[in-house]
């Protein structure tokens, strides 16, 4: 960057007042400064558009986000960022904010859903006559859940939409209460998934930037959404794909923003909105990643050219049903910041480690340690002199393979980038999150 | 002495057979039945622990074999079954013997079914559910 400067003695003549007397060095530290803005002004300027021409002739250059990190190494961030067009992200972990809408179409005589079951499993009918959502934890009434303890939850919403995109027959039990122009009260039939008019799937919250490592300081084993946690910190559930996951590598959200072309399930999806519960301003790293769970991604896509392979029914001894699904997110290089931003490692990523016995569930305490994704990969971190076995409930091999397919689809040319139509909010929006007010029903709101 | 715990599968038509019977009988061995899975006209299967002279133990074997049973060690018990596996690592904190492992820098999980002691604990604690029995499959289907 300092070669670049132009002839110091000229800016010196411009200044009216020179104040002190100023050795070369001192002069080529403010001018280092003035000539980058602040770490604004950048050497790599690269627009989406010149991006995708790259892509529609088969040159550009892809990385994913795990190789990039030895590209940056090597090159230095500039020269890499000169290099490097896109690098692909990927993610497969649990994500209970997930489900499908259907469309069914009409029986004859036409029907008015009411109460639906889906394989058994209930689906959400209180829109149009026979549009449905269907959640991905949602429960048959007859499973016994945590009655007996702790609960199996065999089959749920996440099962049913795995079997749908599988291509299996599903049965629909349901029942209206009739009108003039939706006479049908019953019906108990099945369809498949490419028999219906649409399936939509539509997450409102996927790909958490950063998540809890769930531990267990009770006297007996927990069964939770981290899965078995086994007493006196038995030990350590984690669930991020770390340095391959899609908002570490945009901690502050500078490329992907609604509209943002990703992949979903095996298929192609789009970011539709900021996700439920989104918290940006959650504290961050110096390197801008947040130390606790932070950005959120509200996602949607075509359930039609999905792959079951990528949304997996899943069973959590003693929680509940949910579903794994698999994203990944192209992240273009416009400038070597993004490059920056991408060539982040495990090392430099930092897990807040919570207790589930009793502080998250009933918010006491707060993190027990803060530890990174390189310590949680190597299986087992040490936490107050103890070392505890890590485990996580989140596939890296999945994420890997995610980022590498989506890096083929962009090499191949068939899958070009998109330049979001709004920003999501980040960290000028200044978000807090509120808890659940819990007022007295009796007492009157106080004006 | 020996002590072993073994799987004996049962061609359909032999299921009738008094075959635990003559284990005791004929061979003088302590049966342990771990768990039997048996139907009238399907294959059977018996999960079972026998301890007794080593030499009526091998004689035993062999009159099984001759019988037409299949004798099975307990460690192919349990299925990892590797296309619903999504490699998550979940289960390699809960086995207690290593048979699930996490191999590193893969990031896969592998199974080693001769480490296996069929604990059970993995089928449930598997939120892909990847991890099944013989004998548990046999029954619900
Ligand atoms: S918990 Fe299940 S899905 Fe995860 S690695 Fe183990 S066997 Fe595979
Ligand atoms: S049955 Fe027990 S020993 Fe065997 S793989 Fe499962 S947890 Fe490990």
């Amino acid at each position: 960057m300092r070669k670049g400067l132009s002839d110091p003695g000229q800016v010196l003549t411009k200044s009216p007042r020179p104040i002190f007397l100023m050795t070369n060095s001192v002069l080529d530290d403010i001018m280092f400064a003035i000539n980058n803005g602040g770490g604004l002004q950048l050497k790599v300027n690269r627009s989406i558009e010149e991006i995708n021409e790259k892509i529609k002739t088969g040159k550009a250059v892809v990385f994913t986000a795990e190789e990039i990190i030895e590209v940056v190494k090597e090159k230095g961030t500039e020269e890499a960022a000169a290099t490097v067009d896109v690098v692909t992200t990927g993610t497969f972990g649990p994500m209970c904010s997930s489900g499908v809408f259907l469309n069914v179409g009409h029986p004859s005589p036409r029907i008015k859903l009411e109460e639906v079951y889906l394989n058994g499993v209930p689906a959400y009918s209180g829109i149009a006559a026979v549009d449905l959502y269907l959640g991905a934890t949602a429960l048959p009434p007859e499973d016994p859940a945590n009655r007996n303890y702790p609960g199996d939850f065999i089959y749920g919403g996440g099962h049913v939409i795995e079997d749908l995109v599988s291509g299996k027959e599903i049965r629909m039990e349901a029942s209206a209460y009739g009108t003039d122009c939706y006479p049908l009260k019953k019906i108990d039939t099945s369809f498949r998934l490419s028999e219906i008019n649409e399936a939509t799937l539509f997450n409102p919250r996927n790909a958490y930037q950063n998540y809890n490592v769930a531990v267990n300081l009770g006297p007996k084993t927990i069964y939770t959404y981290m899965g078995v946690l086994k007493l006196n910190m038995g030990n350590a559930n984690y669930s991020s794909a770390g340095q391959l996951s899609p908002l570490f590598n945009d901690p502050l959200l500078k490329t992907i923003g609604i509209g943002t072309r990703i992949f979903l399930g095996g298929g192609i999806g789009y970011v539709t909105w900021h996700g439920t519960q989104h918290n940006p301003s959650a504290k961050r790293a110096d390197n801008d990643t947040p130390v606790s769970p932070a950005a959120t991604l509200a996602l949607i896509g075509d359930l039609k050219q999905m792959e079951p392979r990528w949304l997996r029914g899943l069973s959590f001894l003693g929680y509940g049903a949910t579903m794994q699904v698999g994203m990944g997110v192209p992240i273009p290089i416009l400038n070597e910041e993004i490059m920056r931003y991408c060539s982040v490692s495990d090392e430099d990523l930092k897990a807040p480690v919570v207790d589930y016995h009793r502080g998250y569930p009933y918010k006491e305490g707060g993190e027990l340690a803060l530890v990174s994704y390189a310590d949680l990969k190597s299986g087992s971190i040490n936490i107050k002199g103890q070392k505890i076995p890590t485990a996580s409930l989140s596939s890296y091999a999945g994420a890997r393979e995610i980022a590498a397919t989506l890096k083929e689809w962009i090499e191949t040319g068939h899958f070009s980038l998109t330049a979001p139509s709004a920003p999501l909010p980040s960290l000028e929006a200044g978000i807090k999150l509120n808890a659940l007010p819990q007022r007295d029903p009796e007492q009157k709101e106080v004006k | 002495m020996v002590k072993q715990k073994i799987v004996l599968r049962f061609p359909p038509h032999l299921v009738e057979q008094p075959t635990i019977y003559h284990l005791i009988k004929d061979f003088d061995l302590m049966v342990n039945i771990l768990r039997a899975d048996i139907n009238p006209k399907k294959e059977g299967r018996l999960m079972m622990e026998l301890s007794g002279e080593e030499l009526n133990y091998q004689r035993a074997v062999e009159w099984l074999k001759e019988q037409g049973l299949r004798i099975m060690g307990l460690e192919q018990q349990i299925i990892w079954r590797s296309d619903r596996c999504t490699h998550c690592g979940a289960c390699t904190v809960i086995c207690p013997t290593e048979a699930l492992a996490f191999n590193r820098p893969e990031m896969t999980v592998s199974f080693d079914e001769y480490k296996c002691v069929v604990c059970e604990l993995c089928l449930k604690a598997c939120p892909a559910r990847a991890m099944e029995t013989l004998v548990e499959n046999a029954n619900s289907r």
